[in-house]
């Protein structure tokens, strides 16, 4: 592996590598020395031409735990806002002296674009990438979903997949590159996908994913589902009226506290509740579910980096 | 070292390779018994004893030495002595080869402070494995001795680095491999081996 770029083109075979890497790094985070020497003298960039917070803090944590050195980049207070062009940073990069490059970018395949030129020869980790792919959510999301899914089997969580676990994602699945990059790795990992979501917000040609699709929310819990992914309803790709006010998105698509009572209601113990971040509260869900026990969004950020950690370890060491 | 490892330097691409067996299964069952009567020997008893096996072959080494050092004494339990150690992260070749997936390390008791600690290895060779692992211990605590047992000394050090408790010394030229096959891990046609192997091209 010398870039991730994507879940679609990941293996099982690899997909299982990296989490049970990261199973290894998260036992390093509960140590006294939470520190690796195995990326000593390396250099990792992370490059931001998106805001971020736990996603540049993520990345940033996991490459000093591994003794990188490491340098942030933000577009806004760079050169770029004065013009200069993907393909001059890159090379400036390169320059440097850049082992790896983080990108986070607004326009879909920016980094593979960085990964397919001979601009840099360092690896290149898309870390979100318009509304295409974020891979590295995915995995922390399947290392969340395999630690769960491996308590309620009863197993050992090193070398397990999701085979027969039920996932069910709601909202905005039209921009969201989150939605995308779970979608193609839940199901290679072995896990049965519904996805939830108004019409508008379904990109067009949904309906040839290898997922089940659903427009409503209460009728997809009552099923019992094994996890719930809700995904942050992205107000600021919004750029036409996808539904027609927030309470009626709430009430419809929302995980609230009346949805959260039902599960209980039917006795469904192990559903449990996940979202990305950053989460709005009151909008696609409530307080209540936030901080119910069901949820896992802290696992899910503590998860990250350790996830981060395997990835940027597996890229950088070996012959690549 | 791990057996694995014995193989990284090239031997050549003949397929008319010659093996001998240098050890028995229970050959080495003697020479385990030996080296945990050594260990208790040097230790004066088991105060403070801790076994760290190596990933993939230490372990399971370390764990039949410690039920040994178990049986000598009623009131010890082999589990509370073994432990494993994970030294991927710290190797000096992390940048050649294929990359590892690093193993668990697991420690018995609550930490490795001011205990002996042996680690276990199946053969030493370069010396680098265990100069990994001895940077690996300093992240976890601090011992108060730490003691090296392997089943097999090949020679050609690297590193200024030496076993305390050696199975057996095995003269072998570098084009040779050192192959160690153990019930735990192994299976030779289908069948759980123990054994001790050198293979050279013929």
């Amino acid at each position: 592996m010398k870039h991730l770029l994507s879940t679609h083109d990941l293996s099982r075979e690899d997909a299982v590598r990296i989490l049970d890497t990261a199973e290894q790094m998260a036992a390093v985070g509960t140590r006294e020395i939470k520190k690796l020497p195995a990326l000593r003298g390396r250099t990792v960039v992370n490059l931001f031409y998106e805001d971020s917070t736990r996603t540049r803090i993520s990345f940033e944590a996991a490459a000093k735990r591994l003794s990188a050195d490491v340098i942030n980049f933000a577009a806004k207070g760079s050169s770029v806002s004065k013009g200069e062009s993907l393909k001059d940073t890159a090379q400036t990069l390169e320059a440097i002296g850049a082992d790896a490059v983080v990108l986070r970018h607004w326009a879909s395949g920016a980094p593979a674009r960085l990964a397919a030129t001979d601009w840099i020869n360092a690896a290149v980790v898309n870390a979100g990438d318009g509304t295409h792919e974020h891979p590295t959510q995915a995995l922390l999301d399947a290392f969340t979903l395999r630690r769960h899914w491996s308590r309620v089997r009863g197993i050992e969580s090193t070398g397990a997949d999701l085979d027969g676990m039920r996932v069910v994602i709601v909202g905005d699945v039209l921009h969201s590159r989150v939605a995308r990059s779970n979608l193609w790795l839940l199901r290679t990992l072995g896990a049965e996908v519904t996805l939830v979501a108004p019409p508008t917000l379904l990109p067009v040609g949904a309906d040839a994913w290898p997922c089940a699709i659903s427009f409503d929310l209460d009728e997809t819990l009552s099923t019992g589902p094994d996890a719930v992914m809700m995904l942050r309803v992205q107000a600021e790709r919004m750029n036409a009226a996808f539904f027609p006010s927030v309470a009626e998105y709430s009430r419809r698509w929302g995980f609230d506290d009346v949805r959260l009572a039902a599960l209980d209601e039917h006795g469904f113990e192990h559903t449990a509740i996940l979202h990305p971040g950053p989460m709005n509260r009151g909008f696609e869900i409530s307080s209540g579910a936030a901080d119910s026990k069901r949820a896992l969004v802290l696992e899910q950020v503590a998860n990250g980096v350790s996830v981060r950690m395997a990835v940027l370890y597996l890229l950088l060491s070996g012959d690549n | 070292m791990s057996s694995a490892d014995s193989n990284e330097k090239p031997s050549g691409t003949s397929v008319s390779t010659t093996s001998r067996t240098v050890l028995t299964g229970s050959d080495i069952e003697r020479v385990l018994t030996r080296i945990a009567y050594e260990i208790i020997e040097a230790n004066k008893g088991t105060q403070d004893l801790i076994l760290l096996g190596i990933p993939t072959r230490g372990y399971p080494l370390a764990r039949r030495i410690a039920q040994r050092i178990a049986a000598t004494d009623p009131q010890l339990d082999a589990d509370a002595l073994v432990g494993q150690l994970d030294v991927t992260m710290y190797r000096d070749d992390l940048r050649h080869g294929t990359s590892r997936t690093p193993s668990p390390t697991r420690i018995p008791g609550a930490s490795i402070d001011g205990k002996v600690v042996v680690l276990v290895d199946d053969v030493l060779y370069s010396g680098r494995t265990i100069r990994a692992a001895l940077d690996a211990l300093a992240d976890l605590g601090r011992p108060r001795i730490v003691r090296l047992a392997v089943l097999v000394d090949r020679g050609h050090r690297e590193l200024p680095i030496r076993a305390d408790h050696v199975g057996k010394n095995l003269p072998t030229a570098t084009s040779e491999k050192v192959r160690v096959h153990l019930q735990e891990t192994d299976a030779v046609d289908g069948e759980r081996v123990n054994e001790v192997v050198i293979e050279g091209a013929a």
